[in-house]
């Protein structure tokens, strides 16, 4: 059972909470100007990296807010949570002394 | 390589069995091939053997991370069945089911592939109506189906819970006949056997760590044992299929979540067919040792790690439990996870991509398994003739541009 830490909440077991895929995936700004191939990347494609992942998470069986998350996508080690909105961690401040 | 047969195993057993030859080499990789295939899975090895047999070609490799068969394909539940919804997968699994029917015999190895059937369960009103639109459309695509009902279904299978008073009351089925189960360490095995004879290098222990393009074709691959040329690469890699594409400096529609898998105890016979139930979440058969096989969802988060949640096996047994409480007191002996590489259509990609000479055979997800045989042997044919057959020209990178999108969470036996 994963541990996972809500920014509102603290931390509750993982069945509490749903997973909302990859982040900060924007929706494009101008979709009258978008190609299909630009939506097919937006829609379907997705990174789906080997390890650091910045990933979305709600805590539906608690607060059922929204927030972000790295997580390890190997150790499923959860790096750091944010909420909506907050600047992304960098690399830096995620692989840095905890 | 000598055939197996009556006569090889009565004179092998004059010698206790000591001298069986190799079942493939262990050959170092050439300088160059006609043809690399990446992934030494059950998939990747049908590729290579259908590419040799069917297309004529010999001078093929197919390099291996770890060893064949160590991933998804000796990590699934084994299950054989064809009946999907759309017409475009229908055809596509039962090219795969008539290669089965045939496949002991084609590669000379005992898969031990065993119709017993595979009930699919419906549990409201909607699904069996769901049940019956799909055994329609697959008659209609000549593919073998009845709608079974409550009561003859208690008949047939004598343990499960066809109770009204259960909290998700069992109403039916759809049932396949020809569907099954078949030894998937043997199907690797087999596949690897038999396109070794045809002079196919299998080379494991071989991560391929890079693709060499120029002007927009493949050149070749880099490896952990070095530089290998090759002017056509099939990238069969199932749940790494991602972390190849990036290497390619391709995207996909694809995400991986480990699923996982379970077996008993071996028990008395007890079950001599496969179930299946979407809504509850679990599937179940019992092998030729007499293990149960349990099967279940995937876990929702994208994972690489090859195991999964204790909530997820929580929840499958708890569907399980449902379905046969004779089951209730049976042990569990192993547990692991596989990566699977889902789509959101819940259909596979057979397809060419934007660089020459190098095809992916991916995004299979949860149910890969049942479509080996099928899978290789369009794969083989698109790499061989640089064009789909027309059993996969449907299942090419382009339809998440143009939407014609092949829907098959219904028939998808997990949902994702």
């Amino acid at each position: 059972m994963l541990i996972i830490e809500c920014p509102y909440c603290g931390q509750r077991d993982e069945s509490e909470f749903s997973y909302g895929g990859e982040a900060h995936n924007a929706r494009p700004l101008e979709p009258d100007t978008v190609t299909d191939q630009q939506w097919a990347d937006y829609v379907f494609c997705r990174a789906n990296p080997k390890g650091l992942h910045r990933e979305m998470w709600n805590h539906s069986a608690g607060c059922r807010r929204w927030f972000n998350a790295v997580r390890d996508t190997v150790t499923y080690k959860f790096k750091c949570v944010y909420k909506i909105g907050d600047p992304q961690p960098s690399l830096e401040q995620i692989e840095g002394p905890q | 390589m000598s055939k197996y047969s009556i006569f090889s195993l009565a004179r092998n057993a004059i010698s206790h069995h000591e001298n069986w030859e190799r079942a493939w080499r262990s050959p170092t990789p050439k300088k160059r091939y006609d043809a690399i295939i990446v992934g030494g899975g059950g998939h990747g090895l049908a590729s290579a053997y259908y590419l040799a047999k069917e297309h004529g070609m010999r001078n093929i490799a197919v390099l291996e991370k770890g060893w064949i068969g160590g991933g998804n394909t000796g990590r699934n539940t084994t299950i054989v069945r064809s009946n999907y919804l759309w017409d475009e997968a229908a055809q596509l699994y039962e090219k795969s089911m008539k290669l089965w029917e045939g496949l002991s015999q084609d590669l000379n190895y005992n898969v031990m592939f065993s119709q017993r059937g595979v009930y699919n369960l419906g549990h409201t009103l909607q699904d069996m109506r769901d049940i019956q639109r799909r055994v329609n459309a697959n008659r209609l695509n000549g593919v073998d189906g009845e709608v079974v009902y409550a009561a003859e279904l208690a008949k047939r299978i004598p343990h499960l819970n066809c109770s009204p008073d259960s909290r998700y009351p069992v109403l039916g089925a759809s049932f396949q006949p020809r569907g099954g189960t078949a030894r998937h360490d043997a199907v690797a095995w087999g596949f690897a056997r038999a396109a070794d004879a045809l002079g196919v290098d299998i080379i494991q222990n071989c991560e391929v760590t890079g693709f060499v393009r120029e002007n927009g074709e493949i050149k070749g691959v880099e490896t952990s044992q070095g530089y290998i040329q090759s002017p056509k690469v099939g990238v069969v890699t199932a749940g790494s299929s991602s972390v190849l594409a990036a290497m390619a400096g391709l995207r996909l529609p694809i995400e991986s979540h480990p699923l996982q898998a379970f077996v008993s105890e071996p028990i008395k016979p007890v079950l001599d067919t496969v179930v299946m139930s979407n809504a509850v979440h679990g599937y179940i058969s019992q092998s030729d040792k007499g293990d149960l096989v349990v099967g279940a969802g995937i876990d929702s988060y994208n994972g690489y790690g090859q195991r999964g949640s204790f909530t997820t096996i929580e929840h499958t047994m708890t569907a399980i439990m449902e379905l046969f409480p004779i089951f209730r007191r049976v042990r569990m002996n192993r547990q692991w996870g596989g990566i699977v590489d889902t789509c959101p259509d819940a259909c596979p990609i057979i397809s060419k991509t934007d660089i020459k000479g190098l095809y992916f055979n991916c995004g299979w997800g949860t149910g890969g398994f049942k479509a080996t045989p099928g899978s290789g042997w369009v794969f083989a044919h698109t790499m061989a003739n640089d064009q789909p057959h027309e059993l996969n020209a449907a299942f090419a990178l382009e339809r998440f541009i143009s939407g014609a999108l092949i829907d098959e969470h219904g028939a998808a036996g997990v949902a994702h």
